[in-house]
């Protein structure tokens, strides 16, 4: 089987500060990392590979040149390849010019029979670059997979985690799957595997290499336009109460609850 | 689709059904869209896809669209995103809608960008924020981002529809009105609209019954503050009084107390409660992502520095594990001396 996942790299979540005075998060100073919920897209691409003989994990993304690490990463986890579409006509990107970018390079690099991608990334937090590359290459997207069921060259099938329950389908092969953080525990890397993650030269493609015209791609081949960004404050200049009297501090949070008609 | 490509004119929100029942998050779009088209001096129209569904439609009339286009097909009763997408993608490209909003639900989140593919149009994730741009009548959509920590606003100036999915429950519907008149137009499509690769086998019906966290009013969540597993009980059974959905810290998560399910913050769940409650949650900015767009927040933490007491509404600064029961005995008595 030829399995693909898309990944994305992301401001690293722990190292993030919240500034004092806004209470809104601090931007600078912060480290990049493989999009965390891609983790469980990565795992179970893995464990994909080693239940199915002869195949292989090629991983993809887009991204500067900095986001091969989050290429290795995933490489260091088990799969076997990378490839890095970097451009400076790529930046700027919304979910449909990145979709498209992702979609042609793999008509390029492609076909593969199965296309894993997380449930959505910690930054944008859109979701929707998977379903809108399934929709590019015309193939089936199953999101929010919570378990893959069964899987072979042919078809697969998976629970997906919706609203009230859990959806039990079916798809023929080639589909996409997005997966969500309940379907396992991704695996720590091996030393073994961040030293075959070292040794993986990642190649870059550029839009040229993925045939794709710059009027395609990044900002200018973008439906949307960013026009306005602003922090808004989270602080709230709340009531805070000592609880060393802790039935006095109930008392008054049971007022504050009757005030605002909660009880 | 390009917006020189023809005239489009008139609002779309995409309606929800599960077992042929409409779900409420439908009406919740179409106050929204009843902004949107009153702003832009035009029609509401919800188009709604699923079988045996014609005859409950009005009700979708009566909570403001003005026009419903149904498509009623045994091969529209499971949410396949490809059919669903190509069904909606005829629609669109007949009618020429300017907007169409769905809701940021697993549906919504899946078929919309399927059909914003097809349509080669821009779409909008999880908007919290609607409005009509007064000079060039072009929709504003704001969304949050990392979690709530940036707020941005986005057009689609040159494409047509202009989409976007909004965030369940950010919105109550609008009050019923039983006159309202409106058109119901039934659609058929040709056959390989239909057609979809992907097969429906069962639904596996979740045993609690509670609310998911995402849709609750009421969300009370526990962290690391309340030490193991048995004091995490205390969470629930302060939740069950209160009516609430029960949350989590990733650290409580991570110590296998509950389900991801539950977890609320930047690699789990956003909530946006009326009340959000919690107990021994220090608030580390990815929890606070995840809550801060709730309406009202109680803390209860033993440390006076906690990030959270910047966040909430009311604080007692002690320990969860001492508070709750006694907030629970007092929320109990309380219940039982009220006249209600």
């Amino acid at each position: 089987m030829r399995i693909a996942v898309l990944v994305k790299q992301v401001p690293s979540t722990d190292k993030v500060k919240m500034d004092e005075e806004t209470g809104t998060m601090v931007r600078s100073a912060m480290d990049a990392e493989l999009n965390p919920l891609d983790l469980y897209a990565v795992e179970e691409a893995v464990r994909a590979k080693e239940k199915t003989e002869e195949t292989e994990i090629t991983v993809i993304s887009m991204g500067p040149p900095a986001a091969a690490s989050a290429i290795k990463e995933a490489i260091a986890m088990g799969c076997d390849k990378g490839v890095l579409l970097s451009d400076k006509v790529f930046s700027g990107a919304d979910t449909w010019a990145t979709a498209r970018t992702l979609s042609s390079a793999i008509e390029k690099i492609g076909p593969y029979d199965l296309i894993f991608a997380g449930e959505r990334a910690t930054d944008g937090e859109t979701g929707q670059v998977g379903p809108s590359v399934a929709a590019q290459l015309d193939m089936p997207v199953l999101t929010y997979v919570s378990k893959i069921r069964e899987v072979n060259g042919a078809r697969i099938v998976v629970e997906r985690a919706v609203e009230g329950g859990h959806e039990v389908v079916e798809a023929s092969l080639p589909a996409l799957v997005s997966v969500v953080k309940e379907i396992n525990e991704p695996r720590i890397p091996t030393l073994k595997g961040k030293i075959r993650a070292k040794q993986t030269e990642v190649p870059v493609m550029t839009a040229q290499d993925v045939g794709l015209d710059a009027a395609h791609a990044g900002l200018l081949g973008s439906p949307t336009r960013v026009v306005k960004v602003f922090y808004p404050s989270l602080s709230r200049n709340g009531t805070i109460v000592d609880g060393r009297d802790p039935e006095r501090a109930v008392n008054a949070l049971v007022q504050f609850l009757k005030d605002k008609a909660l009880v | 689709m390009k917006s020189t490509e023809g005239t489009f004119q008139s609002v779309w929100t995409l309606g929800e059904q599960r077992d042929g029942r409409i779900s409420p998050v439908s009406y919740e779009l179409l106050a929204w869209g009843r902004d949107l088209a009153d702003k832009r001096g035009t029609t509401l129209a919800s188009v709604i896809l699923g079988y045996n569904l014609k005859d409950r439609v009005n009700t979708l009339i009566e909570h403001g669209a003005d026009i419903i286009y149904v498509v009623d097909n045994p091969a529209l009763e499971h949410a396949y995103p490809d059919a669903h997408a190509a069904v909606l993608e005829k629609l669109v490209r007949e009618f020429l809608p300017e907007i169409f909003i769905a809701s940021a639900t697993t549906y919504g989140r899946t078929i919309m960008p399927v059909l914003a593919a097809k349509l080669e149009t821009g779409l909008t994730a999880d908007c919290t924020g609607l409005d009509i741009d007064p000079e060039t009548g072009l929709l504003i959509q704001t969304r949050p981002a990392i979690g709530g920590n940036v707020m941005a606003t986005i057009k689609t100036p040159k494409h047509r529809p202009q989409m976007s999915t909004v965030r369940p429950r950010s919105r109550k519907p609008l009050a019923s009105d039983a006159s309202r008149k409106g058109q119901v137009i039934v659609r058929e499509c040709p056959d390989d609209a239909y057609a979809s690769k992907v097969k429906f086998l069962e639904f596996i019906k979740d045993e609690t019954t509670a609310l998911p966290i995402q849709e609750a009013e009421i969300v009370v969540s526990g962290g690391k503050g309340l030490k193991d597993a048995k004091n995490f009980q205390m969470v629930h059974e302060l939740a069950d009084l209160l009516g609430a959905s029960v949350g989590a810290s990733r650290q409580a998560v991570d110590l296998g107390w509950i389900p991801y399910s539950h977890q609320v913050g930047l690699s789990g769940k956003t909530v946006s409660p009326h009340l959000y409650v919690c107990a021994g949650v220090s608030g580390a900015v990815q929890h606070i992502a995840g809550m801060s767009s709730a309406d009202i927040v109680v803390a209860i933490n033993n440390d006076p520095d906690a990030p959270i007491f910047r966040v909430c509404d009311f604080g007692i600064v002690g320990d969860a594990i001492e508070i709750i029961p006694i907030l629970i005995e007092k929320l109990q008595s309380q219940k039982a001396t009220s006249p209600k």
